[in-house]
């Protein structure tokens, strides 16, 4: 993985300094709570219903056992023993005082982390495919260039005030597990002419309250202009993107507004006058950052390993864990092995302190010291041996990480809701429990198959509910908490935004609601579909009909 | 308002005219882009400095082909939020070329010196008199840039191996 040089560790270091004296200034009174709010949303600090709340940034969601390992010590010492991860990819932490973010801050320094840009109207992490560099679907490791992105986009003087939030994504693979036709600029490595790699580049695409899955502006961008057509197309956004409206400032709004073609043809002009120019990175530079993300020393082994099958065939448990949590891994002999962190009736992202530990623990003894945090709010340890894999999962069972539910009914992404979150109307996570609760029994939900739901507690979409197979948005009416259902959303190669099924259902229907859908697609399904598979060749209407017949 | 340039308050000299007003017979005066557009001639015929201030929906593209005729040009910051002007800066320096000064009016915080400084702004219209103070401070905290900008900074990705060349 990436590790700070000199110059990425003095800017960590200076930034923590800064903080502190804002803090200070703030706590003197010096500094009015206006006057700070932008200062400590440059460093992920908001203030929420009860408290402040931290988010600390996981760029592309890789950590190292040391920096996991910090993580846990900060929940520990500065909270209430737990952490959320995010869809972001990041972690973030509710209860932290104000007073001690400066020393927070310095603690995630001394491991090579910062909460820069975890909010604010800013560039926020880039994210990227969790199976990256070991995905057996791969063109080429894209980690390469979310870190020059990530630099780049570090205390951008220009971009720092823009007209709202700004998300990019990249994926190296075919097979979409980034999202990133619903982001701001959504990247994708393609193949050129000559076999050269190089990406195609989506703008506009992005979930709130206007979802859209984003337009292709380029087909193909050589690798070497990455950076100046970024910068071209942040150019076209910060001088044009709306800021008369907040909830029309995202500029998946310009390309709605202006459309593709013009947006395509502007960012195209700007590009005209900067390529070529002092952005292109030297070559040295990318080997440098390239060098960093070398595969780690993989043994030799055989594709076949008897000795897993093996203990799959004795082991019911085990063999179903094996079936559902592990991914295809591009080296013979080793699997991607995904922790769930939706255990029944559980909070969807959440870990305690002594959970990191055990995972930074394990990632040292199986996985090269290497930890991700997936989009979908689980982690993975990415380089595993099949051979250890038995006992990996044991010792996962004992810290409750080896639920195996991955991509099922209870493998649920929920924002944090109205128990937490100020703009909130619903709460998301009892949601959640509820529905995890229902379908405790893993047979059904193995049975069932491959089903993402979703739930925001507000129209800004946090948790993906526009993108759900089945989708839940939190309202509130006369004081009384309801949730709309959305159907037949994705958020993979097939992306598309869900379909409003009907009326909204009181918080005590919205699990029998939810039940009653999977019921119908489990009677409707043909030939091994998945649920997707089948909404889109039914349609919403046998849905629809079955959840309001009775009304 | 005082006026930061090169760290130090200065006196400021220029006068800004309000639409309606009366052009003073000499001095620098700064007049907003809709009297330039409406009274090229008469302006052009002033013998005195003359500069231009530009609302943060107004691009300096409007002026592109005059910008020598102007001595100063401000960019409004409305907000400190409203970030169009930072493009408007770098697209006058890097792109127009244009070597006057280009002065930051409006919510001109603190904590934004050192974005203003790296895009080409070089004068700063500031709220009170201990900014010189603050100025040293806010532009010296951190010295580590990743991106090329319209300052003379130079990005740690050519700082890395301008070491490695010389070892």
């Amino acid at each position: 993985m990436y590790r700070y040089d000199e110059y990425d560790q003095t800017l960590v270091d200076e930034r923590v300094r800064q903080f502190r004296g804002q803090v200070a200034r703030r706590l003197a009174g010096e500094l009015t709570e206006d006057e700070f709010k932008p200062l400590r949303l440059m460093n992920g600090l908001y203030l929420q219903l009860h408290a402040y709340m931290l988010r600390v940034a996981i760029p592309y969601g890789l950590l190292s056992a040391a920096q996991m390992r910090r993580l846990a010590h900060i929940a520990r010492r500065y909270d209430r023993g737990y952490g959320h991860f995010t869809t972001r990819q990041n972690i973030q932490y509710n209860w932290p005082k104000l007073e001690d973010t400066p020393d927070i801050l310095a603690e995630l320094a001394s491991v090579e982390m910062h909460a820069i840009q975890t909010s604010g109207n800013s560039f926020r992490n880039t994210t990227t495919d969790q199976y990256a560099g070991v995905a057996a679907d791969e063109i080429e490791d894209p980690r390469v260039y979310c870190e020059i992105i990530r630099q780049w986009s570090t205390l951008h003087p220009e971009f720092s005030f823009l007209p709202r939030k700004f998300k990019i994504a990249v994926t190296g693979a075919p097979n979409d597990r980034a999202a990133v036709r619903l982001h701001d600029i959504g990247l994708i490595m393609r193949r050129g002419d000559a076999g050269e790699t190089g990406f195609e580049v989506i703008v506009g695409g992005g979930q709130g309250r206007t979802p859209f899955v984003g337009p292709t502006i380029r087909e193909f961008l050589p690798k070497k202009h990455l950076l100046s057509y970024l910068e071209a197309i942040m150019r076209v956004y910060n001088q044009l993107g709306r800021r008369d409206n907040l909830f029309k400032a995202r500029i998946k709004i310009l390309v709605h507004e202006a459309g593709a073609e013009k947006v395509t043809e502007m960012v195209e002009e700007e590009w005209r006058h900067i390529k070529d120019g002092a952005l292109d990175l030297p070559a040295e530079e990318v080997e440098r950052i390239r060098a960093h993300f070398a595969p780690p020393p993989y043994e030799t082994l055989a594709a076949a390993q008897p000795a897993f099958e093996e203990k799959k065939r004795a082991d019911g448990a085990f063999a179903t864990w094996a079936d559902t949590n592990l991914a295809a891994h591009k080296v013979p002999g080793y699997a991607i092995v995904n922790l769930s962190l939706k255990p029944v009736g559980g909070i969807p992202g959440d870990a305690t302190a002594d959970q990191m530990d055990a995972v930074a623990d394990l990632a040292e003894h199986y996985s090269f010291g290497e930890i991700r945090v997936t989009h979908e709010q689980n982690l993975v340890l990415a380089d595993v041996r099949r051979t250890d894999l038995h006992v990996l999962w044991r010792k996962l069972r004992d810290i409750g990480l080896a639920t195996p539910n991955l991509g099922l009914v209870s493998d649920i992404i929920a924002c944090p809701g109205l128990d937490y979150c100020g703009l909130a109307n619903a709460r998301s996570i009892p949601v959640a429990q509820r529905i995890g609760n229902r379908f405790a029994d893993l047979k059904r939900q193995h049975d069932i198959g491959e089903l993402k739901i979703k739930i925001s507690g507000c129209i800004n979409a946090c948790g993906h509910h526009h993108v759900g197979h089945i989708g839940i948005l939190g309202l509130e009416r006369k004081g009384e908490e309801y949730y709309q259902i959305t159907l037949g959303g994705s958020a993979d190669q097939d992306a598309a935004i869900g379909k409003i099924i009907g009326p909204a259902f009181s918080s005590e229907d919205v699990v029998d609601a939810v039940e009653t859908v999977v019921n119908t697609y489990v009677e409707l399904r043909q030939n091994g579909e998945r649920f997707i598979d089948t909404y889109r060749r039914v349609g919403k209407e046998p849905f629809k009909e079955r959840l309001y017949a009775a009304a | 308002m005082p006026l930061l340039k090169d760290g130090v308050l200065v006196d400021d000299p220029w006068v800004t005219v309000d639409d309606g007003t009366q052009l003073p017979m000499d001095g620098p005066a700064m007049v907003s882009l809709e009297r330039w557009q409406a009274h090229r001639d008469e302006l052009l015929g002033r013998n005195a400095p003359l500069g231009i201030r530009l609302k943060s929906d107004q691009s300096p593209a409007l002026i592109a082909d005059d910008l020598d005729r102007f001595a100063v040009v401000a960019l409004e910051f409305p907000v400190f939020r409203d970030g169009r002007a930072y493009s408007y800066a770098r697209l006058l320096r890097e792109r127009y070329g244009y070597r006057g000064e280009v002065r930051a009016v409006g919510e001109v915080l603190r904590d934004q010196f050192l974005f203003m400084l790296r895009c080409g702004f070089d004068a700063f219209e500031v709220r009170d008199e201990n900014a010189a103070g603050q100025w040293r401070e806010a532009v010296s905290e951190i010295s580590v840039v990743y991106q090329p900008a319209a300052d003379s900074r130079t990005p740690v990705w050519a700082l890395r191996h301008r070491r490695s060349a010389a070892e």
